[in-house]
């Protein structure tokens, strides 16, 4: 296994600058990140961008459909959405897109609290390739192979590390 | 009774984890740990709003009241629709069993009607525990109340508000007030403050409200208010029940309101922080003073709020160890069944 460093700043950075290319900042956007790593990569997204609205947080587990599979996460937290989700442009923030499993679960979950008038996905990372159910992000900050593992590790600083697994010889 | 009261283990499953919710004797501290911390992740830490939650869609509970109850029926309805689950809430008071069809039958039919989980009040202690030895294995039974025995998720709303009020129990002295003798949430709540290690758990009453020997449940007696309460951190109030003693066990309730009521002048030989609690319903000018009852340090109407978050935690654990009991039996029998073809 080899062991791969990834500078989250330079991402972060990069998801800034394609957020101000685009329109929805100028609609005075709210950001939710996803517990846990979304939430860590929301916290820069939003200190960079000088977002005026407090921070929201969502906690998805009580939405995951595996419930009845595997059970309750026992580190759950209550979700927090410190305003109206009615009518708001949103940017929903998360470390790693991998099977679109969690963004359903938290467009559900969002849902729950309002209509709101658009959703913006950003991701730290999309693993592409695996994709279970038809979710693709705005802005991705870096794609990778869907079979290459990866850890993101935060809230400071945040990290990403490439897990690589060695060829393995037959 | 008292041996199979005593044996609460059909609670937990193969794993050590709840099954059922029967009573909180012989459970350890960490399972209170876990149903306190999962209660304040249905709570907005701002608004103190519990929202409804998808978790248990698809799953049947059923309510069965054989005894009277507003409070805890009402908040065990509101936290099973509030996790999305099928409710359905039998009055079992006008229904078959006043036709002459015995509990087991009542339980058979209900099962029948596909039901995940129960949840019973029943005025014989037991009750629940009997149910719990009766029904499939996938089926899942919580105690609403039974008899003088427990109430166990009324304690655990009460050490959730305690401690989200004054932090960790293990630091505070608690003073129970009242008719200790017939009251479940009593028996309770002492077991509950016990296996969290309350630094004290004082218990006030007329000597005839006291069970037999209260010395047995790890507390100190006091027959004197005004001694028993001071400077403690918590006073939990319970109402005198009179609909349970076979006796005229004190002279009246004038009486009773004189020695032992809850009164403001009372209340301040408490800690100047101290919360008022009551399980309710109060009944004002006997045990409590209407002044203390509504006044600052009350949290009497937080305790009806974390009630429905509460069940709501206990609910979603015991469905979630049902399914992670599943894993583990699958993975268990794909072992074995890879063993036995090595073998």
């Amino acid at each position: 296994m080899t062991e791969l460093n990834i500078q989250a700043d330079t991402l972060i950075e990069a998801i800034c600058t394609q957020l101000r290319q685009k329109d929805i900042l100028k609609r005075s956007p709210k950001m939710i990140g996803i517990r846990t790593g979304g939430e860590w990569v929301a916290q820069k997204l939003h200190q960079k961008l000088e977002l005026p609205d407090p921070l929201g947080v969502i906690d998805i587990s009580f939405y995951r459909d595996d419930f009845s599979k595997i059970g309750l996460n026992p580190t759950i937290k209550p979700s927090d959405i410190p305003w109206g989700v009615d009518d708001q442009h949103i940017i929903l923030v998360d470390d790693v897109l991998f099977t679109g499993r969690t963004i359903r679960a938290a467009l559900n979950e969002i849902f729950d609290y309002g209509r709101p008038a658009s959703v913006t996905l950003v991701t730290l990372l999309d693993r592409k390739g695996c994709r279970e159910l038809p979710f693709q992000a705005d802005i991705v900050g870096m794609t990778i192979e869907c079979h290459k593992t990866i850890k993101v590790t935060g809230p400071d600083p945040l990290k990403v590390t490439l897990l690589e697994k060695q060829e393995e010889t037959a | 009774m008292s041996s199979r009261l005593s044996s609460p283990n059909i609670q937990l499953n193969e794993l050590g984890k709840l099954h059922h919710f029967l009573t909180l004797e012989g459970l350890k501290a960490h399972h209170l740990t876990e149903i306190l911390d999962t209660t304040e992740s249905f709570i907005n830490p701002n608004t103190n709003e519990i929202k409804k939650v998808p978790l248990l869609r698809g799953k049947s509970i059923m309510n069965l009241f054989f005894e009277p109850s507003t409070r805890t029926r009402t908040t065990f309805e509101i936290a099973e629709k509030r996790l999305s689950a099928d409710v359905s809430s039998l009055d079992i008071q006008t229904s078959a069993t006043k036709k002459g069809e015995s509990l087991l039958d009542t339980l058979w039919n209900l099962q029948a009607m596909q039901a995940d989980m129960f949840v019973i009040r029943h005025a014989q202690s037991g009750a629940a525990q009997f149910f719990a030895q009766h029904v499939a294995p996938h089926v899942h039974v919580l105690n609403a109340g039974d008899g003088q025995h427990a109430h166990p998720t009324q304690a655990m709303l009460d050490m959730f508000t305690i401690r989200k009020h004054m932090g960790d129990i293990f630091d505070l002295k608690i003073a129970i007030v009242g008719d200790v003798q017939h009251s479940r949430v009593v028996r309770s709540q002492i077991q509950a403050l016990s296996i969290l290690e309350a630094r004290e758990i004082r218990v006030v009453g007329p000597k005839t409200l006291m069970p037999e020997n209260p010395e047995a449940l790890g507390v100190h007696i006091y027959h004197n208010m005004e001694e028993g309460i001071t400077g403690v951190d918590v006073i939990i109030m319970v109402r005198l029940q009179n609909e349970r003693m076979t006796s005229a066990l004190i002279p009246s309730e004038k009486e009773f309101f004189k020695l032992y009521g809850l009164t403001e002048a009372r209340l301040a030989l408490a800690k100047p922080n101290a919360i008022v609690m009551h399980p309710g319903p109060i009944n004002r000018g006997v045990e409590i003073e209407s002044a203390v009852a509504d006044g600052p340090q009350s949290v009497i109407l937080e305790q009806v709020t974390y009630g429905i978050a509460v069940r709501m935690a206990v609910m979603s654990i015991i469905m979630s160890n049902a399914a992670q009991l599943t894993q583990y039996q699958t993975e268990k029998s794909v072992q074995e069944t890879a063993q036995e073809e090595q073998a």
